[in-house]
């Protein structure tokens, strides 16, 4: 197979794209903490870190470093490899997910195209024909399918996590949080089939495009207006539970299990993995929100300014990101059997009613 | 009629979790922007009330003599014991010595890894030489350094002028 300069423009495009999008997923974690904590720290009359850095923004940073240097214990009792392996299976697929975050539309005009290429070739001499350029890794058609079989890869690191610590409240922590992310993958997954029903597709930007523009001029065609409401807000409720965020918190819950599967990770570089991997998790979650949900990069000005997309779909994302936050600072933590009990006996239920009366509406409105 | 009456109470259910939850939320966010309790200590200073029980500060009287006539009564009322004075005697006169009676106390230790700053030696003073400053950055790198003298605690009298606090 010959190697053309096209191919090879289209592989470092690529390989390009997932650096930025890996980039992202890691320095997320690190303003998603620092927005926590202030937020956190402002709903309760507090301020919150402000001495690291300004407004305290190195603190999640110098706490990184601080993972970075602190001596990895590993528990006597603990069973070493999968101990050790855990943070792995935890971060992989959480980064996996990353790929298909659809941050704008196909076909972009890159700015400043034809200086960048005249660039290039006074300095290597390599003549690069550089025009449009995707904002998105892929738009393959099992997006939405990827992305829900990579990240319930999730469950089995919080269970190794939790076995092989061999600690009482990590074991604990393990079995709660797998029977948590089970239960409620269930009504996740069932909330996105009326998206799935309503778009007919399962590639993530093509749903995307398919909730562009507006009804009567002033009503977007996002799907949580129109159909979805619904679905959207059971999406959100299990979302926050497959995340193990606050109400859903059991498995961490700090005032009965310590740390809950990770309370044996002491603060190395397999903690900050661990942390790392969950928050890059709760940023999938909001990304798919934004893009099943939200309308995705869709606003005004972005068919004119396509540049524009990616701004609409991270500032969409922070908003989600925020409503996390802003839960964490409201409402108490759910026993467990009020957490299982609304699960099955709830969300489940309604999510099939969901899907039940997207069902009808295609067959009538389609 | 009862799935219809359990269905009717679930809606009832849902929308009184969403009236609380929604309450709930809009105090939070109307925190934000309110003023904070957290008080930025070294560049905004504390409050501190005129009675507070601070490290202690050995005092003078108007020519400058030490007030201390180690009596001991401090040291006797201490229930943490955790004052140690040596006494001593100075013959010179009065515009000569450095104290106030002849009878002073040679060396003067309050150890603040013991004191529970009960405020009883001051009760005890008859010369009221031993009083509570307000000063509360007591941070030290090893034990010994907790153990006070009585050159630190004669200075401390004036350090209480310039701490940074707000008394009222």
């Amino acid at each position: 197979m010959p190697i053309d300069q096209q191919s090879i423009q289209f592989f470092v495009g690529i390989l390009l794209k997932i650096v930025i999008l890996f980039v992202i997923g890691l320095l997320s974690p690190v303003g998603m903490n620092w927005v926590e904590r202030r937020a956190l720290a402002f709903m309760q009359m507090r301020l919150g870190p402000n001495r690291t850095g300004p407004f305290g923004l190195l603190q999640s940073l110098a706490d990184g470093i601080k993972f970075a240097f602190k001596e990895d214990v590993v528990p006597l009792a603990a069973n070493k490899w999968l101990y050790i392996f855990a943070p792995v299976v935890a971060v992989v697929p959480a980064f996996m997910a990353t790929i298909v975050y659809p941050l704008g539309p196909k076909g972009v005009d890159i700015p400043f195209a034809a200086s960048i290429n005249s660039f290039v070739y006074s300095l290597t001499g390599i003549q690069l024909n550089l025009s449009t350029m995707d904002l998105h890794v892929t738009s393959f058609n099992v997006g939405l399918l990827y992305v829900l079989a990579v990240t319930s890869m999730g469950v089995y690191a919080i269970v190794m996590a939790g076995w092989a610590s061999n600690s009482k409240f990590s074991l604990l922590g393990g079995l709660r949080s797998s029977a948590q992310m089970v239960s409620y993958e269930l009504s996740l997954s069932l909330a996105l089939v009326g998206v799935l029903i309503q778009a007919g597709t399962v590639d993530l930007v093509k749903i995307v495009e398919m909730q562009q523009g507006t009804y009567f001029g002033f009503i977007p065609k996002w799907y949580v207006f129109v159909f979805q409401p619904l679905g959207f807000f059971i999406y959100l409720i299990s979302a926050i539970a497959e995340t193990n965020r606050t109400p859903f918190d059991l498995p961490e819950a700090e005032t009965e299990l310590v740390g809950g599967f990770h309370t044996e990770y002491s603060s190395s570089l397999k903690f900050a993995m661990l942390f790392m991997a969950e928050y890059v998790n709760m940023l999938t979650v909001s990304v798919l929100a934004t893009a099943l949900f939200l309308g995705g990069w869709s606003g005004p000005f972005v068919s004119q300014f396509p540049l524009l997309a990616p701004v609409y779909f991270l500032l969409k994302v922070t908003l989600f990101m925020f409503l996390y936050i802003w839960l964490r600072g409201t409402l108490p933590r759910l026993r467990y059997d009020q957490l299982m009990n609304f699960g099955w006996k709830f969300l489940l239920p309604v999510a099939l009613l969901n899907i039940f009366i997207s069902a009808t509406i295609a067959l009538f409105a389609y | 009629m009862s799935i219809l009456s359990e269905i009717i109470g679930t809606v009832k259910d849902v929308i009184d979790v969403a009236r609380s939850t929604a309450t709930g939320m809009s105090i939070t966010l109307s925190q934000i922007p309110k003023a904070k309790k957290t008080v930025s200590y070294p560049e905004e200073p504390v409050t501190i009330f005129q009675r507070f029980r601070g490290e202690h500060m050995l005092t003078r009287n108007a020519d400058g003599k030490e007030n201390c006539v180690s009596c001991f009564l401090c040291a006797a009322a201490c229930p943490a014991d955790a004052i140690y004075i040596e006494g001593a005697d100075d013959p010179r006169p009065y515009a000569e010595r450095e104290t106030q009676d002849h009878r002073y106390a040679k060396i003067y230790r309050i150890d603040y890894g013991r004191c529970i700053l009960c405020g009883f030696c001051t009760e005890a003073c008859p010369t009221d030489a031993i009083k509570h400053g307000h000063n509360f950055e007591w941070a030290v790198y090893t034990p010994g350094e907790m153990v006070k003298d009585k050159e630190y605690l004669l200075k401390n009298f004036e350090r209480d002028k310039d701490l940074n606090i707000k008394l009222v």
